[in-house]
């Protein structure tokens, strides 16, 4: 009784040291001065845990009855950390990069965020691992019957209890305790790590002080250790080739693929480096663990009684000599490592029980709708702390079915070649890009399935599959009987499970993976994983040549233009300290150059153009969809440019236009300077001529001198009268005309004009017809009036009728006022109407005088008011018709 | 014996003017102005010197002067001509058509009677 007390008194002092362990790491890592936490000794301390009570107390027992084989065990885990170190390393980060908190977030993120896969992941886990999690609660169970047999008060108390289940009860509430005071299953679990060490810690001292009192005191040392150890069965025992390969492999897979190795693996890795460390100082670990196994069971053997657990020698051994402290060590070390064990399976299977599968039924059920935050940390602690009561329920009734008789390491790998049903997606979904979710989910259900009905089922002894179902198979079908599927007989139970189980896995994984067609989400995750050392950011050593850097100044040209690039290049090769233009292609002058071109094509194609020259890395699917991305953007770009270009082309179009108009005008202006000089010139003629010869005045007659002085004063008439109306026009077409706008009736305008023209003195006659004495007109009426002068004055020069008469007819025509100047001459000729509005356009001979520009003037004045100037053809003779807009109001009455 | 001279022009103030000044100088002068007839004009009345205006009404001094090049009588007929265009082009296109002599408005009656002279010498 004083023994079990002092038993249980220390176990509780231990937790309680173990809480004081974490609870002080985790202050020190919340303070940030938990740098030693970070160390790669504690990462491989807590890889440990792979060393659980199976290990502890198994492992003996596993020589004991099967010779050495128990190292199949350990040579797995030593053959992945040795061997498969790189596949690790990817592992580790992809599981940093992605923030992947489980083997299920592992797999499900991998193909697609699948959360049927990840249910299924989890379900699988939570079933394989419970087997194990049994066998934990059986070992301590054990080892507390065994130090109660040595109590004779003991064994009447433990028959009173129900052991196990006060174990699984006390675990549940520890590992609720450590594992769901940290709610972010992201964060890593510093306290939890740092007490797995001290575990793992006191473990290996425990068994190893075992170890060291059984070689050393019992059988005397090394050498009659060996002797005896060649004596005993265990020496005889026959290697069974098939179920030692079978075996490291499950247990291979296992490492990789338990949830707990998983967790303290991958999600509570502080630092990739520290695997370096690991790859080394774990095998080491699991050597000095297996050490002195074949030692303690061969002396188990000899001094125990027949039929007592071989399991238990750890434990009894010592006790079975007196010696009580060593017994209570090597309790303490397999309590550890059944701890450690359970804490970390339940943190590691509570956080994908609540992440995959209730925390999605929450959500779906509550809509998202009332609940805030804080309820739903709420929710998904309380989801943790029921998983693990689940899951450490689960072990116990596992415990309790299987009637908790077979041997642990049975157990234990039961549980292995479970977990080892993921390895094929996990694997393919690392190294294959071809993988799918429906190949992953198919051949997970089907290597489960077969797992289950061949290993699992069978396990539970005669209580779940009857003896007929064991040796005829269900419903008569020999093929299907658990133990020789496909009549296949006389293969070992475990590999005969395992072997068809993976091989039908990964049979049915490849094949449908093969035939199905990943979502688009599911290809860019699987190029996220396979390709995860191309895209995660520990910088890439390129390594090149010259060579290459011709190779890439030429595509740089390409994109940057020559000039850029050169200066690129020869700035680099300076810095490098190399003449000319090609630096040497060091990482540094590739990212450079990655960010030169990334300017002008996007990062993406900037590297996958770099790495297409390097050779360094093959252009993944990402960064395809990256530069698929950069290409939709450059062509939305490149479509504003095309509209660019377009409004270009307009621009350029009406320049063009513009510049034909101009080259037009010049035209026009050389031909109108040149009529100008001709107009000018044709005056001043006749003035030089008459005033040379008035100058002389040789053989002049009186009559002549008179005359020729009148010429010469016409012709400076004629001369000023042609400036006037050049300046006149030039204002009125270029400049600024100053209007004098007042209202006034249009019939006065008309007598004005009519008068201004002295019409009296020529023998024509003026008509007037129409409202004009009603209409008020604002407008300049002066400028107006020079308009109906000039009219009225062609009209005068040009009508040819033998009695020329004049019609000026005043209408109102929609808002308009009209002013028609009609003549009773032969008119002008058809093709001659449009061009009497031309400068200098002259129609009859020039006796008629002036310069051709009056019309022209006129039609610029009614432009400047408003109104319109033209020929009005079919009225007999000449006919001009004036258009005004009509005044505001009409004359006062 | 005096000498003929057709002037070609359609500005009668100036056909005046250089219709004075060469009778003074002891010319016989014949004025014509219009463009239509003028070669037949010229080849009617066979002058010994042609005044020929660029600008007349019908036809232009040039295609004028261009006709008369190409027909033997007047193949060497000495022209001069008169022009109220001052430009480098009009005199281009005046020696191109086969002119003697090219004279801009306005001009200095010594110069026009020195100018005959000095045709009618060659």
């Amino acid at each position: 009784m004083a023994t079990l007390n002092i038993l249980i008194a220390v176990c509780l002092a231990y937790v309680a040291l173990l809480f004081g362990v974490a609870f002080m790491a985790e202050r020190a890592a919340l303070k940030g001065r938990g740098n030693w936490l970070r160390s790669p000794w504690i990462y491989t301390l807590s890889l440990s845990i792979y060393c659980t009570a199976w290990t502890f107390y198994g492992a003996v027992g596993y020589a004991a009855r099967s010779g050495l084989e128990f190292v199949t065990i350990y040579l797995g885990p030593t053959l992945v950390m040795v061997g498969w170190w790189w596949a690790l390393r990817k592992m580790v980060r992809i599981g940093r990069t992605q923030r992947i908190t489980s083997v299920a977030d592992l797999i499900s993120s991998r193909y697609g965020k699948s959360g049927l896969l990840a249910v299924c992941v989890t379900v699988l886990a939570v079933i394989g691992i419970t087997p194990y999690i049994s066998l934990q609660l059986q070992s301590v169970t054990l080892s507390f019957s065994s130090f109660a047999i040595s109590d004779p008060d003991g064994v009447s108390l433990i028959a009173g209890y129900d052991t196990a289940l006060w174990v699984a009860v006390g675990l549940a509430l520890f590992t609720i305790l450590f594992g769901t005071r940290n709610l972010d299953a992201n964060e890593r679990h510093h306290g939890v790590v740092m007490a797995i060490a001290v575990e793992a810690v006191v473990k290996l001292f425990a068994l190893i002080a075992v170890g060291v009192f059984v070689v050393w005191g019992l059988a005397g040392g090394v050498g009659p250790m060996m002797e005896r150890i060649d004596a005993s069965e265990i020496g005889q025992w026959q290697m069974d080739g098939g179920r030692w390969v079978g075996l490291t492999f499950l247990s291979a897979a296992a490492f990789l693929t338990l949830p707990r190795m998983f967790q303290v693996l991958v999600v509570e890795n502080e630092d990739e480096r520290h695997l370096r460390t690991a790859a080394w100082a774990f095998p080491t670990y699991l050597m000095l663990m297996s050490l002195f196994v074949v030692p303690i069971a061969v002396i188990g053997l000899e001094v125990m009684p027949a039929g007592s657990n071989p399991d238990q020698f750890v434990l009894t051994v010592p006790l079975t000599q007196g010696q009580e402290g060593l017994a209570m060590l090597s309790f303490l070390g397999g309590f550890s490592s059944a701890t450690s064990m359970v804490i970390v399976a339940a943190i590691a299977l509570s956080t994908m029980v609540s992440n995959h599968i209730v925390m999605p039924i929450f959500l779906r059920l509550t809509q998202g709708g009332a609940s805030g935050p804080s309820d739903v940390r709420h929710v998904v602690i309380l989801a943790r702390r029921l998983s693990i009561g689940v899951v450490l329920a689960l072990g116990y009734l596992y415990y309790k079915v299987s009637g908790g008789g077979a041997a642990l390491a049975a157990i234990g790998l039961v549980s292995f070649a479970g977990l080892a049903q993921l390895l094929p997606a996990m694997m393919g979904g690392i190294f294959w890009r071809g993988a799918t979710r429906n190949g992953a989910f198919a051949g997970l259900v089907v290597g489960f399935a077969i797992w289950t009905w061949c290993l699992l089922l069978p396990g539970f002894g005669g209580g779940v599959l009857s003896q007929a179902v064991m040796e005829q198979g269900p419903w008569g079908l020999s093929w299907l009987r658990p133990h020789a599927l496909f009549g296949i007989e006389g293969i070992d139970p475990l590999l005969h499970a395992g072997m068809w189980s993976l091989l039908l896995n990964v049979t049915v994984f490849v094949l449908v993976s093969l035939v199905s067609f990943p979502s688009p989400l599911e290809r860019l995750q699987g190029a996220q994983f396979v390709n995860i050392f191309d895209h995660s950011d520990n910088p890439q050593s390129w390594s090149g040549g010259i060579a290459q850097s011709e190779d890439l100044m030429i595509m740089a040209q390409r994109i940057l233009g020559p000039e850029q690039v050169q200066s690129f290049f020869q700035a680099e090769a300076a810095r490098q300290g190399l003449a000319g233009y090609l630096p040497e292609p060091t990482p540094d002058f590739l990212a450079r150059l990655e960010r030169e071109l990334s300017g002008a094509v996007g990062g993406a194609t900037a590297h996958a153009m770099v790495a297409q020259i390097m050779g360094a890395a093959t252009v993944s699917v990402e960064d395809l969809l990256a530069v698929a991305d950069e290409t939709a953007q450059m062509m939305e770009y490149s479509s504003q440019l095309e509209a660019k270009s377009n409004e270009l082309t307009r621009t350029a179009r009406q320049l063009r236009a513009a510049n034909d108009k101009l080259t037009q005008l010049s035209v026009q202006k050389d031909a109108f300077l040149s009529q100008i000089s001709h107009e000018l010139r044709t005056p001043m003629t006749s003035i030089r001529a008459f005033s040379e010869i008035l100058r002389d005045a040789e053989g002049l007659e009186p009559k002549d001198l008179t005359r020729y002085a009148s010429i010469i004063h016409a012709e400076a008439i004629r001369l000023t009268r042609l400036l006037d109306d050049l300046l006149d026009l030039s204002v009125l077409e270029n400049g600024q005309v100053n209007l004098n706008i007042r209202d006034g009736l249009l019939s006065d305008v008309i007598s004005h004009a009519i008068a201004a023209s002295g019409t009296d003195m020529h023998a024509m006659r003026v008509r007037r017809s129409g409202p004009a004495a009603e209409i008020v007109l604002t407008t300049d009426h002066d400028r107006l009036a020079q308009v109906f002068i000039n009219l009225i004055a062609n009209a005068q020069k040009y009508c040819d009728a033998d009695r020329p008469e004049l019609t000026i007819d005043v209408s109102r025509r929609g808002g308009r006022v009209i002013v028609d100047f009609i003549d009773n001459g032969s008119g002008i000729p058809p093709q001659a109407q449009g061009m009497v509005f031309e400068k200098f356009y002259r129609v009859a001979d020039r006796q008629a005088g002036g310069a051709g520009l009056g019309l022209a003037i006129c039609r610029e004045i009614m432009g400047r008011l408003g109104g319109t100037l033209g020929y009005l053809p079919g009225q007999g003779g000449a006919a001009f018709r004036v258009s005004l807009p009509a005044a505001q109001r009409m004359a006062a009455r | 014996m005096a000498k003929h001279v057709l002037i070609i022009e359609d500005e009668p103030n100036i056909i005046e003017a250089i219709s004075f000044i060469l009778s003074r100088d002891g010319w016989q002068v014949d004025t014509h102005s219009n463009g239509h007839d003028a070669v037949a004009v010229v080849r009617a009345r066979a002058p010994d010197l042609v005044i020929l205006d660029v600008m007349l009404p019908g036809r232009s001094g040039y295609d004028i002067l261009t006709d008369l090049r190409a027909q033997p009588e007047t193949q060497d007929l000495p022209i001069l001509m008169l022009t109220a265009r001052g430009q480098a082009r009009d005199r281009e296109l005046a020696e191109k058509a086969g002119a003697s002599r090219f004279m801009t408005k306005p001009f200095s009656n010594a110069d026009v009677i020195e100018a005959l002279n000095a045709l009618v010498a060659e």
